[in-house]
């Protein structure tokens, strides 16, 4: 849920009716552009965009550089005002570079941003390998890599073997506006700035942070979630940059750079030849400039010049300017999609490895009004035969918008409702949103207060705005003792009216707040002793964190907890889940919570979804279905759906409608093994789950736009039927050596083709790659912890070769026991005409009822026997 | 042990659960498809298979009719026989996954659930209800009967009535056409009288006219003739600027020239032939500052037309017998009495008020206007009624015509309204007509729909109403509210709820639901079939 013009509805909330009806008069069912601002109107923006490329004014002083085992370091000097900065280079375990510049004496300390990396990384020695007066050349220890630092002006340049991989400031636009005392002749907007009727006091004064990378060879770049625009980011030239800055946008549109509730400072370039990914680690308001081609002619010094070649080699150019913080730039250097992930992996973590239930359907509605109605759907659900594994429950589940407590007439007794979820071995969410209302009679408000945890405005007052309850105060999640308090919120003497089977949902954590300069935060509010410019992008990642980590202890640290967050940061993969926001029910929304999320899953978060059905408007009962579909196989699988839409239960439109919903739902369980196992692998080595087919197939230049089509693990391929009124679609099938089948009918498909595939009402284009093999349960039953103990059926896909392999994965489903080596990890292969298995995880232990109760060979003739031999020795 | 799930089985050899008289699932009226030791035959036709792979626990049949007790196959069905209660059967997946779905708690013979048995308790209390409802269909449908009755005794005496509003109709309309004779015969000596009263007036007022003329003649001559020496001169006119022919700011010796005729000064008597050059611009001297009069604002005439409500709702005029509805109708007619009146015949009113008034009629001119009048009231007292008549036929026919059920049972909730109070709100039920909700802590009335039509399944398009286009909702559709009849000895408002967003429920009962009970002795069996 979310946004501004809902709240006119509410018509009691009389201090706000004025906003919404503002946003009415707009008249359209559009975001209001003009409560967001564009690069022009924010200030640090604009001035760092008026800065062209041309010759850096920094200059490196060599003479400064200290270089121990681990770290170099080196004054870097600004010719126009003699400020110095300092740089430090790291090379980091796994093939990444840090960079770092700060300056060298701020005035006061700059941000830098703590809690997203899992730990301090892991580093590797440098060396020099020579130095003149014009430069540095370091080792960077593999496979020839190196690390050309130009004195002057100040670049830097990475290189392997004869080929720049990256350079940095090689377009001079490296700008770093230093800490100053406001002096008297001061330019617009860098001591005060006005947005529409918001003043930022600024008191820091100027404070942005800009750098240049060149990417020689790369035409592709991926990654800057979360927009709502193609896989493939465009260039920006004729427009905004990329904006990353958490906002509550209202009604968003599509296919354009504005920011959305989430960040993830990460961008993935990709060519045939590689793959190198650039985190840069700020959590301010954040602009992303994209050109290609435009470089290249810069002054290259003489060492690169024979290296230089055709200058026609295609190049993408990169700037990223930050409102404050210091430049803190990782630059992976893959070289394959697979080792960005991991690279990004060892700094930020992986995917949290989620309850298997929560990869089962969900069931949302703003609002499911009562117990009886909680009831009635649950109770739906059985009637028409459809798994579902959580039931969802919106803010007005609440007493006045109090989260931690119930609406006491409309769920008078939670704990029963809980139990009748739990009898039927289902679960529940329940909304608990960062903004609290500011009333003397709220338990949770008082103490928050009396502990002074809230977040300050300018003045040192408690900061308050308005959201959901009316006045509101924000926690400040940004402190280890808040979140401590709030996690200890959790427990079930304290959150009155809970068992195990309620998890949460964090909205509005961007934070939104109504009333504040683009519906969030004002930057001067503080959070101890910064501001939150300086951390405003890492709030929502603290909430979620928090959150989870309240589950975790109510449990006595057992449960794995599931927590859904709107607004996320570098880091938030390794809470819970995150979905793409308060989409619209068009079939545009639909295609585009494709490359919404496969944007996602490439930095690092795989559990991404979009609202089943579009959250605003009502869809049409062909594209509800066909987002039932879709969405079957997309991470994340819920349905959402607006306050003042109509209801919408799968099974409300008509017997046929309901047999296609059950069906796509059907599909979801059955392959839940699967995706379970493929999280599985997620949480261990950071790949993405969801994933764009470029990632499987590097050197396919087919694939590198492809965003209609996607890859579930390596082995499944999904193009989901996302047009109105389609009477086919046509799929990409990678692979000159690959045959792909048809996981409805079987039929064999050769790869490197694109195949026209008639659809019909009932069809979801899914084929499983030759080569592996896919376990199923095909038991499909209420909810998938029912089907705990059900068989497998293993589907082996042969290749060419008459080969396949694949795994199989099994644990208990909701504990961290698998931490304790507490599963079964099994490798399965199929050659020679003979099915194998065997331990990946031979120290692991684990007993299951489950067995393995078919076998379905395909692109195998019929045998004409079968034995089956057990060797105990194997286990 | 980690690896006892390695087993690859193909084929699950488990341990058949055969009872003793028929495979567990399988109901009675299938039991001559399983016969024990004979190879089994799908029930669709589809393959053969020996009976020792039915029930065990791998689906080998499409239909899933090999796999009556076991969760083997996806689309099979498990019959629970529920001795005590009704038997029934339920989707094959949910045998054995923990829940208790039957009340035998056959469907969990190894899941390790505890599952209580409670047929017994169940088929009572489903006994006991059956029972209770069988009484309340009974009453209930005695009641109907009556309301059947009741709605044919109505309807006849509707259509009589009808018949005699309609007799009375023609010759109301005769009386009606007779006074419009007398009417007009009244009105023609009265019309001839009043235009000769107004000419009589007008002369008169004429000749009133002209005296003030020349006085005023007389008055401005004085005033201008400066020196008194009994000619207005030229000199004398320039001090005059507001003469200027031409208004262009210099008021030339030519132009008073022209003024007075082209001579340099006239007497008295050729002022009189160039007074009308002088008349209308001429300012007195004394008064020469009085502002020109402003042009009234006349936005008071704008009123709001009609309220958007009575448009948008025809219904409006069903007559309702509740006061407190009819505060809105009221409102409605007087806005559109207000908006009848010609604004015009306001201001010419006032403007005769300023020349001063006529005066009255003579009394011969009197009488005849009297008459007239009368024969005007009676005229229109006559189309009144002649009017109310119609009224009442139109309404009559409404009624008679409306669709009230298969045998009228429901009219008797014509013109009725039911009162539901909750802890927010009073909703109230007037069939046919509206749905309204009103907040117990005041404020103003929300139609949550006009009466639309029956809408219920095709098999009984009576057990629901639909209430349709009530106040519009914010960024949404119109209110509306579907209300679910039940039988009930009662009639009364059950309970309401708002399932989606401005979409309401109702449910309603109603002895006129009530289908006679097919036989009183339904509740006793209890082993039966379905």
């Amino acid at each position: 849920t979310a946004n501004v013009l809902v709240f006119a509805s509410h018509y009691r909330m009389a201090p706000l009716l004025v906003v919404g009806l503002a946003l009415c008069l707009s008249g359209t069912w559009a975001v209001d552009k003009g409560n967001f601002k564009t690069c022009e109107q924010s200030a640090f923006c604009k001035r760092q965009r008026a800065l062209k490329p041309g010759e850096s004014p920094y200059r490196a002083l060599l003479e400064t550089m200290e270089l121990t085992n681990t770290r170099l370091t080196l004054q870097l000097i600004n010719d126009n005002n003699k400020v110095r900065l300092l740089l430090e280079l790291y090379r980091l375990q796994g093939n990444i570079t840090r960079v770092k510049i700060n300056e060298l004496k701020p005035l006061k300390p700059r941000y830098e941003v703590p809690d997203v990396l899992i730990r301090e990384p892991t580093t590797e020695p440098l060396s020099v390998l020579s130095q003149d007066e014009n430069g540095v050349v370091l080792s960077l220890g593999v496979e020839s890599q190196r690390v050309i630092i130009s004195a002057r002006p100040f670049r830097l340049d990475i290189m392997e073997g004869s080929d720049v991989l990256m350079s940095l400031n090689s377009r001079g636009l490296l700008a770093f506006e230093h800490l100053r005392m406001q002096e008297e002749k001061v330019e617009d907007g860098m001591w005060e700035e006005t947005f529409k009727s918001h003043t930022d006091s600024k008191p820091n004064g100027p404070s942005a942070v800009s750098l240049d990378f060149s990417l020689p060879g790369v035409e592709h770049v991926y990654g800057i979630p979360e927009h709502a625009d193609t896989l493939r980011l465009k260039t920006t030239d004729n427009g905004d940059p990329y904006r990353l800055y958490n906002l509550d946008v209202f009604q968003y549109e599509l296919y354009n750079p504005m920011a959305l509730y989430g960040s993830v400072p990460v961008m993935v370039a990709h060519s045939a030849q590689r793959t190198t990914g650039i985190f840069w680690l700020n959590a301010a308001e954040t602009w992303v400039d994209i050109s290609s081609n435009t470089a290249g002619k810069t002054v290259f010094g003489k060492m690169l010049d024979y290296v230089q070649g055709s200058s026609e080699t295609p190049q993408t150019d990169v700037r990223w300017i930050s409102e404050s913080g210091i430049i803190d730039v990782f630059i992976m250097l893959g070289p394959t999609p697979k080792d960005v992930f991991s690279q990004y992996a060892s700094l930020t973590g992986t995917q949290s490895f989620p309850p298997l239930a929560s990869l089962g359907y969900h069931q949302c509605r703003w609002n499911y009004n009562d117990q009886e109605d909680v009831k009635s759907v649950d109770a739906g659900f059985d009637e028409h035969d459809i798994p579902y594994d959580f039931i969802w429950l919106d803010i007005e589940h609440t007493d006045g918008k109090r989260y931690f407590t119930w609406d006491p007439h409309k769920f008078a007794t939670p704990k029963e409702m809980l139990q009748g979820l739990m009898d039927k071995k289902r679960k529940m969410v329940a909304i608990v949103d960062p903004h609290i209302k500011v009333d003397s009679n709220y338990k949770i408000h008082n103490e928050i207060r009396t502990l002074g945890f809230y977040v300050k405005n300018k003045d040192g007052g408690d900061y308050e705005g308005w959201c959901w309850p009316g006045s509101a105060s924000y926690p400040d999640f940004t402190r280890a003792d808040m979140r401590a308090w709030w996690a200890s919120m959790f427990a079930y003497d304290q959150y009155e009216g809970t068992m195990e089977n309620l998890y949460t949902w964090n909205d509005m954590n961007e934070p939104s707040v109504f009333n504040g300069p683009e519906v969030t935060m004002h930057k001067d509010a503080m959070h101890g002793s910064w501001e939150h410019r300086d951390i405003h992008n890492l709030y929502g990642l603290y909430v979620q964190m928090a959150t989870a980590e309240g589950l975790i202890q109510r449990s006595g640290g057992v449960e794995r907890p599931f927590v859904l967050t709107r607004a996320f940061f570098a880091g938030s993969q390794r809470i819970g889940a995150v979905w793409t926001g308060d989409n619209a029910a068009e079939w545009d929304h639909l295609k585009i919570s494709i490359p919404m999320c496969l944007s996602m899953g490439l930095v690092g978060i795989s559990f991404c979804g979009a609202d089943i059905g579009g959250f605003f408007k009502s869809p049409s009962t062909e594209l509800l279905v066909r987002w039932y579909q879709a969405g079957a196989y997309q991470p994340f699988y819920r349905a959402h759906a607006h306050l003042d839409t109509p209801r919408r239960e799968p099974w409300l439109f008509g017997p046929e409608n309901t047999a296609l919903i059950r069906e796509a739902v059907r599909q979801r369980y059955t392959f839940l093994p699967y995706w379970y196992q493929l999280f599985y692998r997620a949480h261990v080595t950071g790949e993405p789950v969801m994933r764009p087919l470029w990632v499987e197939y590097p050197q396919d230049l087919a694939t590198f736009a492809l965003e209609d089509e996607y890859l579930i693990g390596r082995d499944l391929l999904v193009h989901p039927v996302v047009e109105e009124g389609a009477r086919g679609v046509t799929a990409y099938l990678p692979g000159k050596d690959e045959v792909w089948f048809d996981v409805h009918t079987f039929q064999k498909h050769n790869g490197a083709q694109n195949l026209y595939i008639p659809v019909t009402m009932s069809s979801i284009p899914v084929f499983q790659r030759g080569g592996s093999i896919i376990p199923r349960k095909l038991r499909v039953r209420r909810s998938s912890t029912c089907m705990e103990h059900d068989p497998y059926t293993l589907y082996v896909a042969l290749n060419l070769q008459r080969t396949a392999d694949g795994e199989l994965y099994i644990d208990d489903g909701h504990t961290f026991n698998y931490e304790k080596k507490e599963f079964i990890y099994r490798k399965l292969t199929f050659a020679n005409k003979v099915l194998s298995s065997v331990n990946l995880a031979p120290d692991a232990k684990f007993t299951t009822d489950s067995w393995i109760e078919r076998i379905i060979v395909l692109g195998a003739s019929k045998p004409s026997k079968v034995t089956l031999k057990t060797f105990e020795s194997a286990c | 042990m980690s690896c006892q799930f390695l087993l690859l089985l193909l084929l699950s050899v488990g341990v058949s659960a055969v009872e003793v008289q028929r495979p567990r699932g399988v109901p009675l009226s299938k039991r001559q498809f399983y016969e024990e030791g004979k190879p089994f035959t799908c029930l669709d036709g589809s393959r053969n298979i020996p009976f020792d792979r039915v029930n065990d626990d791998y689906c080998d049949c499409q239909d899933g009719s090999d796999e009556p007790g076991t969760a083997a196959c996806p689309n099979g069905s498990f019959h629970c026989t529920n001795a005590g209660f009704r038997p029934t059967f339920i989707p094959s997946s949910r045998i054995n996954d923990g829940i208790c779905d039957c009340c035998d708690t056959t469907d969990e013979y190894n899941s390790g659930a505890t599952c209580q048995n409670t047929c017994r308790e169940l088929g009572r209390k489903e006994r006991e209800s059956l029972q209770k409802m069988a009484e309340i269909a009974k009453e209930g449908f005695l009641l109907k009967q009556q309301l059947i009755h009741e709605a044919k005794m109505g309807l006849e005496d509707k259509k009589a009535k009808l018949g005699d509003v309609q007799g009375s109709k023609k010759d109301m309309e005769a009386k009606v056409e007779a006074l419009r004779t007398v009417k007009e015969s009244a009105e023609q000596p009265e019309r001839e009288a009043k235009e000769r009263h107004l000419k009589a007036w007008e002369d008169q007022k004429a000749l009133i006219q002209k005296e003030k003329d020349s006085a005023r003649m007389a008055e401005v001559f004085l005033e201008l003739d400066d020196d008194a020496d009994g000619f207005v001169s030229v000199p004398e006119l320039l001090s005059h600027s507001e003469l200027d022919p031409d208004a262009d700011g210099s008021f030339t010796e030519a132009e008073a020239q022209g003024l007075l005729g082209g001579v340099d000064k006239v007497d008295t008597v050729a002022f009189e032939s160039i007074w009308s050059n002088v008349k209308e611009k001429y300012m007195s001297e004394s008064n020469a500052d009085t502002p020109a009069p402003e042009e009234t604002s006349r936005e008071e005439i704008n009123e709001p037309v009609s309220d958007n409500e009575s448009d948008q709702y025809p219904d409006d005029d069903i007559p309702e017998d509740e006061d407190d509805d009819d505060e809105e109708d009221e409102d409605d007619d007087r806005d559109e009495h207000d908006y009848k009146i010609p604004p015009t015949a306001r201001t010419e009113e006032k403007k005769d008020d300023d020349e001063g008034a006529m005066p009255p009629y003579d009394q011969e001119t009197q009488n005849l206007i009297d008459a007239a009048q009368k024969a005007r009231d009676e005229f229109d007292e006559a189309e009144r009624a002649l009017q109310e008549v119609d009224d009442q036929i139109r309404n009559l026919e409404k009624e008679i015509s409306f669709d009230f059920g298969p045998s009228s049972e429901f009219a008797y909730l014509y013109s009725q309204c039911y009162e539901l109070t909750t802890s927010e709100y009073i909703y109230r039920l007037c069939p046919f007509n509206r749905v309204t909700q009103k907040s117990k802590f005041g404020g103003s009335e929300t139609n949550l729909g006009s009466w639309g039509k029956w809408a219920g399944p095709e098999d009984s398009i009576y057990s629901v109403m639909k209430y349709e286009h009530g106040t519009g909702c914010w960024q949404g559709p119109s209110r509306s509210t579907t209300v679910k009849l039940t039988c009930g000895k009662e009639t009364v408002v059950m309970s309401t709820s708002e399932p989606s967003r401005c979409e309401y429920l109702m449910e309603f009962t109603s002895p006129a639901v009530c289908q006679e009970p097919p036989s009183l002795e339904i509740s006793s069996h209890e082993h039966q079939e379905l």
